[in-house]
């Protein structure tokens, strides 16, 4: 009851929440709030150079496009499994909470490893930040493609760590690290999933030290909270698809 | 407990149909795109409607906002509907540019 209440000096007195539910939901929704606006921003950007500069190249072709439907029916089955987490943890059934966190982690795996798949098709082509191989005057394009996706990229990732944490809590640790690790030595050199792949062990770090630091066990309203914002990276993802991919399909 | 809306409904099977939804929306937005009938201008209007409606879906459902109380729907939508408006004042900037000239 303490998350929900500010207490005066009067025994027994509480202010009831404004918003008619617990602190820890509303923190999420004014983060969820304040990330909407960064990803707001970074589409609006994305928007303004697209609108300024007709030569924009348009390069995403068949496979690109069914790759990222693919990618998008994911984290859709993804957000189901996340409410079906939900209502699971309302009836305090802990196997099932943790079947569906399962699901929705692997969904979101997959979801990681196609655009990872999809960012290496296109630097093989050439793209870069700073130039790509179809419209030498619109350098921008590569910047704001890795921008806007990388940035997806690395929330889902956090999400995932997140689940995995409020799914198994310590034992997630050894498997996160082994993930680290295989991803790292699997990975070319001169791959940038090579370094990339360190988000995992920031990851294990941060979640080794709310996990030892702030041990509890996670009930319904951390399952709901992490939904909150697993279903947030899915809801960006409803914009960045049709605005960056299916707005650049290849005109044949 | 705190004062959540009573009426919050526990039925698997709207999410399976919010989820059904989602897909075909999507199914949708992939087709147009394929065919290229819309032009570039319309393809974005239509797009952006879709997108739209199929946030709607997934806040209102997923994350249960159709559940909670009227001031937390109206401080978190509106808040973030008009800084996102803001943004967009911008655009006439961007349409500008074509104008001018500019390399």
């Amino acid at each position: 009851m303490a998350d929900v209440a500010v207490q005066h000096e009067l025994t027994g007195a509480f202010e009831p929440s404004l918003f008619g539910t617990y602190s820890k939901k509303i923190g999420m929704w004014l983060f969820l709030a304040s990330d909407s606006l960064t990803f707001g921003a970074l589409l609006f950007a994305y928007s303004y150079g697209r609108i300024s500069n007709p030569a924009w190249p348009t390069p995403f072709g068949k496979e690109s496009i069914a790759n990222a439907t693919l990618m998008t029916a994911c984290l859709l089955s993804s957000s189901l499994t996340m409410v079906l987490a939900v209502l699971a943890s309302h009836r305090g059934d802990k196997a099932w909470i943790r079947n569906w966190l399962l699901a929705t982690m692997v969904f979101g795996t997959a979801f990681i490893v196609l655009h990872a798949m999809e960012w290496t098709k296109l630097i093989g082509e050439g793209m870069t930040p700073f130039k790509n191989p179809w419209a030498a005057t619109v350098p921008q394009f590569g910047g704001t493609f890795f921008t806007l996706t990388g940035m997806h990229m690395l929330h889902v990732t956090i999400g995932v760590i997140y689940l995995g944490v409020v799914a198994f809590r310590k034992k997630f640790l050894p498997v996160l690290l082994a993930l680290w690790l295989v991803g790292w030595l699997a990975t070319p050199a001169n791959s940038i999933f090579h370094y990339g792949i360190h988000a995992l062990l920031m990851g294990a770090i941060v979640s080794a030290m709310i996990l030892f630091l702030h041990p509890k066990d996670y009930d319904a309203h951390d399952v709901e909270v992490s939904g909150l914002y697993w279903h947030f990276v899915d809801l960006v993802w409803m914009f960045i698809f049709p605005l960056v991919y299916l707005m650049s399909t290849k005109i044949v | 407990m705190h004062k959540m809306a009573a009426t919050h409904d526990e039925d698997k099977s709207q999410y399976f149909w919010v989820w059904g939804a989602l897909l075909v929306l999507t199914g949708i937005e992939v087709v147009l795109a394929y065919e290229q009938v819309l032009t570039p201008l319309h393809m974005l209007e239509v797009l952006m409607v879709l997108s739209i409606f199929k946030a709607a879906l997934i806040i209102a459902y997923f994350m249960h906002l159709k559940f909670e109380i009227p001031v937390m729907r109206f401080m978190l939508m509106s808040s973030v509907a008009v800084c996102l408006c803001l943004m967009c004042i911008f655009f006439a900037d961007a349409a500008r540019i074509l104008s001018l000239g500019v390399r």
